[in-house]
């Protein structure tokens, strides 16, 4: 019945009694993400809370064929799977890599920079947690400035988030997009979208841990959604060169009506300890990259 | 999937409840109270917010709706995100609650 009201593929591709934590944002991801690949496609992924999920061997708790490969191969090892598909002329299967946010924009950079510049056949996702969750909450270069890790104990991360976006744009993709679990049409919309595109596609899903930002497993969907409608996460898409905002995002840049990083900031644990100084200079960090995106939006 | 490819030394194959039962993981169980429940009142497929947004995909979106205790790990996004508040948390040691 849900598939003629939210128009998803009704299949499920990850079964109940996986391993991941109580509700964990990347599971509720990785339910779309999968819903809209279907069949037909393998996943690589390295070392991370993906590969919790998919359990220990001799049992998986996926039914997509998957490849484990080390923690700064993703992209090399997709390469490497295109084109041995191609070398038996199996032009029919989707590729996909997928790290989080230690994989992509600290250890994974060069291979996934590497991907790009060839223009490999494959979607690379990063599911972006801001840290490294599956090892303790250690500060990754996703971190947001003012978050407690377990690396930064007394003093908060001082410096601001990476903009692997922008890094990402500046391959000249043919298809780039954000998305967030907090609103899963979307996501599952911008996955089929990425699924018809050749070439190398980039898809950062803004991922809400529980365990590693301080909030209780309920407030999951909330969270998430906060970070959109605070404008910390944009949701959009860049289509050859061309910038769109989507759902959530588009309305809020319509209306105008963003929230101050305060609503976002005060939910979690993680933010303790974040100074009024680190305030402001994250709200200010939002509004730059948020007059950025209008401007393009606008064309 | 039964077919053994000599190729591979070290293949998983799926199975339900890879982690075990993670019902067990659960201290409060969400409990459906169909009187509020839309699809229920409406009597055809209607909101199953609650099945969008279960990370683990336990919820069965049928009229009544079903939630599978066994594997249900109890995060309660589904009595958080339930517009008509039909899904509630109850402690795990209560009865129906």
């Amino acid at each position: 019945m849900p598939e003629n009201l939210f128009k998803v593929n009704i299949e499920e591709y990850m079964l109940p009694g996986q391993r991941a934590c109580q509700g964990c944002g990347l599971s509720l991801a990785y339910r779309y993400v999968l819903k809209a690949l279907r069949e037909n496609t393998i996943v690589t992924f390295p070392a991370c809370c993906l590969t919790v999920l998919h359990g220990l061997y001799p049992t998986t708790s996926v039914t997509i064929p998957a490849l484990n490969c080390t923690l700064a191969s993703t992209a090399a090892s997709a390469s490497g799977l295109v084109a041995g598909l191609n070398a038996v002329n199996r032009t029919d299967i989707t590729v996909v890599a997928i790290a989080g946010d230690g994989g992509t924009f600290d250890m994974g950079i060069q291979a996934l920079s590497g991907a790009a510049e060839r223009g490999t056949d494959f979607i690379y996702v990063c599911y972006d947690n801001e840290g490294y969750m599956n090892t303790g909450t250690q500060r990754s270069s996703a971190t947001p400035m003012g978050a407690l890790t377990s690396t930064t104990p007394v003093l908060t991360k001082q410096q601001p988030k990476k903009d692997m976006l922008r890094i990402m744009e500046a391959h000249d993709l043919p298809y780039l997009a954000t998305t967030s679990p907090a609103y899963p049409i979307d996501l599952y919309d911008k996955f089929v979208k990425a699924k018809r595109i050749k070439g190398a596609r980039y898809m950062q899903i803004a991922v809400p841990c529980p365990p590693g930002w301080g909030y209780a497993p309920k407030d999951t969907v909330r969270i998430g959604r906060l970070a959109v409608e605070t404008g910390i996460v944009a949701l959009f898409e860049i289509e050859d060169g061309k910038f769109r905002f989507t759902g959530r995002t588009k309305t809020l840049a319509e209306k105008g009506n963003k929230l101050p990083v305060i609503n976002y900031v005060e939910r979690q644990g993680r933010f303790r300890k974040m100074s009024i100084e680190q305030l402001r200079q994250l709200q200010r960090w939002v509004d730059t990259r948020w007059n950025e995106y209008l401007k393009r939006a606008e064309g | 999937m039964k077919k053994k490819d000599t190729n591979i030394s070290a293949m998983a194959t799926p199975a339900v409840g890879e982690a075990g039962k993670t019902g067990d993981w659960r201290d409060m169980r969400p409990v459906c109270d169909h009187s509020k429940c839309i699809p229920s009142i409406k009597k055809k497929a209607a909101c199953f917010l609650c099945w969008l947004y279960c990370p683990e995909g336990v919820i069965k979106a049928t009229i009544p709706l079903e939630i599978d205790l066994e594997y249900c790990k109890g995060c309660g996004i589904c009595a958080e995100e339930c517009p008509g508040k039909a899904i509630t948390m109850v402690n795990e040691g209560e009865k129906n609650g």
